[in-house]
């Protein structure tokens, strides 16, 4: 079955299949040992295809973060939001982290570290260097520094331009359950 | 009766405790456009200490938050060192500012910071915002970020903040360059058509 969905994906790439509008970056890693072939997929979104991921009307908890792999406060809140997504993921949330990694490094920096880290949440790059006018429509106060994210339900939506451990991480999340 | 006074004032307390807090953080949201920019002094990568009154004849300065470790910050070096081509001479020289604290980040240290001005060939003055105290007077958040100010009698008025130009991935692709505009309005005693702009940027690390 994987291989068939990589086969497809080759199709798909080779024929410049675009129909979710999402350009996809595959890396394929072979080692010495074995001839096993890792493949990842990573979807790249321009700001209107991405902005999407910012307007779910479904009875989801979403927790957006803005990251990099060069951003060390990112790097080093980054397992706060994979604990969260795993503690809360039965309860209606998930965790979406949107990559603004620089497109040339997507193969040689962000893939490898989705891959080392093992990342259970969801990963998408984001790559649209209009960013003076995309970045007022994440968040009209955001300066565009990063780490940075968006908590939203279909009722209410909160941004910070900050870094934070679990603690405050869970205690943001918990203003959006419901009791 | 008593508990009740005690408690009322604990209330107080609290309450005008809320009051500082949100006022301080009024000051660290730093400058508006308009505001009056502080002047500074700071310790430059050839050792000797810069201001802007240093600057007798300059009509006004580009002063850009920036580092050696944040890829953005990196992306616009060139830019930033045309950008010091092409208008000191016009009276707006830039004047850098590395705003992290390098035990944070070593790679921002001053000697980093005198390698990296160096294989660059900056032509403007980097300096070290040491002790951090004027990054956030100024508001700056992130690398780069820029501030666009104009001398004026009341001092240096900030005109622009934000970002060098609208891509930061491919300078051949740029089609408005934010701070030159914002430059070229102030030289022809214009409007800076657009004040201020935004762009991702590596937060300034403490």
């Amino acid at each position: 079955m994987k291989r068939f969905l990589t086969f497809l994906c080759v199709i798909c790439i080779t024929s410049a299949c675009n129909d979710k509008g999402a350009k996809e970056v595959i890396v394929e890693q072979s080692t010495k040992e074995d001839s096993l072939i890792s493949d990842y997929q990573l979807d790249v979104y321009n700001f209107n295809e991405f902005e999407s991921f910012l307007t779910k009307k479904d009875d989801k908890i979403y927790v957006v973060n803005f990251w990099a792999t060069w951003c060390a406060p990112c790097i080093k809140e980054l397992p706060y939001f994979e604990e969260l997504n795993s503690a809360y993921k039965d309860k209606d949330v998930e965790v979406l982290l949107v990559s603004l990694d620089f497109p040339k490094q997507y193969e040689k920096k962000l893939i490898p570290f989705i891959e080392n880290k093992k990342l259970k949440s969801k990963v998408i790059a984001l790559d649209d260097p209009k960013m003076n006018d995309w970045i007022p429509k994440v968040d009209e106060n955001w300066s565009g520094a990063i780490p940075a994210t968006i908590i939203y339900n279909k009722d209410k939506s909160q941004f910070y331009e900050r870094s934070f451990n679990f603690e405050e991480l869970e205690a943001e999340l918990k203003q959006f359950i419901t009791p | 009766m008593k508990a009740v006074k005690v408690l009322s004032s604990l209330l107080l307390v609290l309450v005008l405790s809320a009051f500082t807090i949100s006022a301080d953080k009024a000051v660290d949201d730093g400058y508006d456009i308009g505001d009056i920019a502080t002047d500074f002094k700071l310790k430059n990568i050839d050792g000797k200490m810069v201001s802007l009154a240093d600057y007798k004849t300059a009509k006004g300065f580009i002063v850009i938050f920036t580092c050696n470790t944040c890829p953005y910050a990196v992306a616009y070096e060139d830019r930033i060192v045309a950008l010091d081509k092409k208008y000191k001479e016009k009276g707006y020289p830039v004047i850098a500012i590395m705003p992290n604290n390098p035990a944070t980040k070593p790679g921002d240290n001053f000697s980093a910071m005198q390698k990296r001005a160096e294989v660059k060939g900056f032509t403007f003055p980097y300096l070290m915002d040491q002790g951090q105290k004027i990054y956030p007077q100024y508001g700056a958040t992130k690398t780069p970020h820029v501030y666009v100010l104009q001398k004026t009698t009341k001092g240096n008025e900030v005109k622009y903040i934000g970002a060098i130009d609208d891509n930061y991935q491919d300078a051949d692709a740029v089609q408005v360059k934010y701070t030159e505009d914002a430059v070229d309005a102030l030289l022809s005693g214009k409007e800076v058509p657009e004040t201020k702009t935004r762009a991702i940027g590596c937060s300034i690390k403490i």
